[in-house]
């Protein structure tokens, strides 16, 4: 009963009231969140993680812009069935450059974090072109203007560095040649290739959208699609060092 | 004779309103020149004519009013109604273009073609723009309307300021436009219910602090000793909703003149943030706001006073200890490290109790008043929806074991778990507390038409049930499908096979929807009759006098 009365502190002066509830609602964040920043456990060891190239991360970009992320989920759970149908579960080191994340909460469509290298490009365009031409029973809308729309890369540079201003690992080699690397990526007969390519391992000069000459949205998509888990070496990943 | 004229001069209030919206309009007009993306110039401009409306309406303002507003006319508190006016009107308008937006989402799920393959309008678009626009445009404006009335009666004073009210409530809708439009044009941060671009998240910052000064503004000025219960909801709500946005909004722009920026964390620190956000823009939005409007019109539309103080003492505090922590429960078997998922699996399950505290509260408020369920619909919708509240913080905690949650994670159950909450709970206390507010604001004797309440009531009801009902079965049935294995240990589905069976329901769902929106339509006919047609109540001020305050 003399608790209750003590109460009162609470209700006759609203900063006693404003700061008890500040501490009250600060302790469960603090606890959960600032030891993710510390605990090295957190983000495991791997080889082969590099920042998106260019043209992937103005892909990315596009998937965030059309909202991929409320039907589409990038995050594989260590499951039996998950294993089967996407592969390997997914690691926190895969989107440690994601900012930001995409793992997404609902899987109205399949999980995309290992899609990459499953299909071809041109499935991949047909796909977002017209999804039932590929999938008949398929409820995705369709995304056909990203073909026809030619991809703004006026201040990539300026995403870059923004992104390297938050720490991504970029070099101010891949800095400087942005511009470069984003033309490259999607024409395979570019002078710039062999530079790009060892600017940023594994990854892949294409014409992804089967348009060749012209620099498309639909480039930067479907080169976003296909790295999508291509990059975690699972032959040399160490399940068992990374006990977490 | 002696008297002394009471001199009318440009407050220090409007003259700092007026000069910030003129920087402010400088500023966009600059901005909308220089802009990188048509989508930033067209914000810009938007912004400009916005901050310019704002001093038009300051300076009319001006000249429309005689000197400083009574606090007091003849003994009574001179309450300001104006904002509280605009922000119910507002939120009846958002809330039935939010259920119209879901109406379509929904239906776009179920027949694919109805994307129109139209960038602006596809399904990826338009979901943010719905769920913004029922939690954020809807729901804020609810929660402005009542909290704005609800502390001025309760402290029996008026809200401070001339323009400071109004400040928040119009500078609050042009947040929802800026950011609403901006779904649309693709300018998003991609994170759920944290959309908005950095711009729009900056221009919230500064109405939602103006909104906690306010408020606290309204407490100091209080002629009752003790502050009450609702006013301690609405509180940790404001205070806490802004901890959250400025936790998860950590971006840097790309450029003033671009609308793109970078959020700061990454990968699993980013989830889990996002999750500290999102459900707690759940339960500080949603339920913390909320339970204030049921601590206010329940005992006051049932003429009850609330049934137990300690049981409100120690279920508000306890429940805003819990919140936070339940977050993680939304990224089970992911990435996230299992430490973390089982602190917010344990939290959730303690958060049941707070809950139910709260649940009990509203409900037992009614004893001795329950006849009142079969005469005044008002009443039963605010009942139902603690009812609905009940259910679905117990279907919370379900959710949030892990085993349950390997199964209904990534399913349309989640779905169907959110709208029981959203339509059941914030939606009919949301509706009861309007239906108390608009003849209590426009001095109005009683509703225009309760037979009219009973039929929103009905085809809400339905509605919802049909709602739910259709995301129980087919979340369960595609979380069972997903792990399905045939004799000879393959999978038994293809993910494409799923999707096809999803199809019945995602009609249902949508039909449940309609329901839900053909009820609201019901209300604003209804609330429009009132205010026009309505007959007037006798007496200055409508209402019996506040409530006594908890003790």
């Amino acid at each position: 009963m003399s608790l209750m009365e003590k109460h009162a502190i609470f209700e006759k002066n609203s900063i006693v009231l404003l700061v008890g509830i500040l501490i009250m609602v600060a302790i469960g964040g603090l606890v959960e969140i600032v030891p993710l920043f510390y605990l090295k456990s957190t983000i495991e060891k791997v080889e082969g993680m590099r920042p998106y190239t260019p043209l992937e991360l103005a892909g990315r970009n596009i998937y965030v812009r059309e909202g991929c992320y409320n039907c589409h989920s990038q995050m594989i759970r260590p499951m039996r069935d998950e294993i089967e149908r996407y592969g390997h579960f997914s690691l926190a080191a895969e989107s440690m450059y994601d900012h930001p994340f995409q793992w997404s909460s609902k899987r109205t469509g399949p999980d995309l974090a290992r899609v990459g290298n499953k299909y071809s490009d041109k499935w991949q365009v047909e796909h977002l072109s017209n999804p039932r031409s590929v999938v008949p029973d398929s409820i995705m809308p369709g995304y056909a203007f990203l073909a026809k729309t030619e991809l703004d890369t006026k201040h990539l540079t300026e995403m870059v560095q923004t992104h390297a201003f938050v720490g991504v690992p970029y070099t101010a080699d891949q800095i400087a040649n942005v511009a470069a690397d984003v033309k490259a990526q999607a024409n395979p007969d570019d002078k710039g290739v062999d530079a790009m390519l060892k600017r940023y391992p594994k990854s892949v000069a294409r014409d992804f959208d089967g348009n060749a000459g012209k620099l498309t949205e639909m480039d930067a998509m479907v080169a976003y699609l296909q790295v999508l888990g291509t990059l975690v070496d699972f032959k040399l990943y160490d399940d068992k060092a990374n006990l977490r | 004779m002696a008297r002394p004229v009471e001199t009318k001069a440009f407050t220090l209030e409007e003259m700092g309103y007026s000069l910030f919206l003129a920087l402010l309009a400088v500023a966009c007009v600059i901005l909308a020149g220089k802009a990188w993306e048509p989508q930033m110039a067209f914000h810009a401009a938007v912004g400009a004519v916005f901050a310019a409306i704002g001093i038009f309406l300051i300076i009319k303002g001006y000249n429309d009013r005689s000197a400083q507003p009574a606090q007091e006319i003849g003994g009574k508190p001179n309450y300001n109604y104006g904002p509280v006016k605009f922000a119910s009107v507002a939120s009846m308008f958002w809330g039935i273009a939010g259920f119209l937006v879901g109406v379509i989402a929904a239906s776009q799920l179920a027949f694919p073609a109805l994307n129109f393959d139209f960038q602006w309008i596809q399904f990826g678009r338009l979901r943010p723009l719905h769920t913004s626009a029922v939690i954020f445009a809807f729901g804020g404006n609810v929660l402005l309307a009542t909290s704005f009335y609800v502390v001025q009666r309760t402290t029996q004073a008026r809200m401070p300021g001339i323009v400071t009210p109004w400040f928040i409530v119009l500078g609050y809708n042009a947040f929802i436009v800026i950011a609403g439009t901006g779904y649309l044009l693709g300018v998003t941060q991609g994170q759920e219910y944290a959309e908005p671009e950095w711009y729009a998240d900056l221009w919230l910052t500064i109405v939602w602090v103006v909104y906690l000064l306010a408020y606290l503004g309204t407490l100091w000025k209080r002629k009752e000793a003790h502050i009450y219960v609702a006013n301690w909801f609405y509180l940790a709500f404001i205070v806490t909703v802004a901890m959250l946005h400025l936790g998860n909004n950590v971006r840097v722009p790309v450029s003033v003149y671009s609308y793109q920026s970078v959020q700061v964390f990454s990968g699993v620190q980013n989830a889990m943030v996002q999750w500290w956000y999102g459900h707690n823009a759940v339960g500080f939005f949603l339920t913390a706001a909320f339970l204030g409007i049921m601590y206010y019109f329940v005992p006051k539309r049932a003429d009850r006073p609330v049934y137990s103080y300690r049981l409100s003492i120690i279920h508000f505090w306890a429940l805003i200890f819990l919140y936070i922590w339940a977050g993680p429960h939304h990224l089970h078997y992911t990435a996230l490290p299992e430490w973390a998922s089982t602190l917010g699996m344990t939290f959730s399950i303690m958060l049941w109790m707070p809950s139910w505290g709260g649940m009990i509260n509203g409900l037992m408020t009614l004893s001795g008043a329950w006849d009142k369920l079969r005469t005044d619909p008002v009443l039963r919708m605010l009942v139902v929806s603690v009812a609905f509240y009940g259910m679905s913080t117990f279907e919370g905690p379900l959710m949030s074991i892990k085993a349950v949650n390997g199964l209904s994670h990534y399913t349309d159950w989640t779905v169907g778990h959110v709208h029981s909450g959203a339509l059941g709970w914030v939606g009919f206390v949301s509706f009861g507390a309007l239906y108390c507010l608009f003849p209590w604001l426009w001095n109005k004797k009683s509703l225009w038409s309760l037979k009219l309440v009973s039929w929103h009531f009905w085809t809400a009801t339905i509605g919802i049930v049909f709602y739910i009902c259709a995301m129980w079965v087919s979340g369960i049935m595609q979380g069972l499908m997903w792990r399905a294995y045939d004799k000879l240990g393959f999978l038994e589905y293809s993910f494409i096979e799923t999707v096809a069976a999803m199809h019945p329901y995602y009609v249902i769902r949508a039909f449940g929807g309609l329901l839900f929106v053909i009820g609201a339509l019901i209300m604003a006919y209804n609330l429009y009759m009132t205010v026009v047609h309505g007959e007037d109540a006798e007496g200055a001020t409508a209402g019996s006098p506040a409530l006594a305050p908890a003790e």
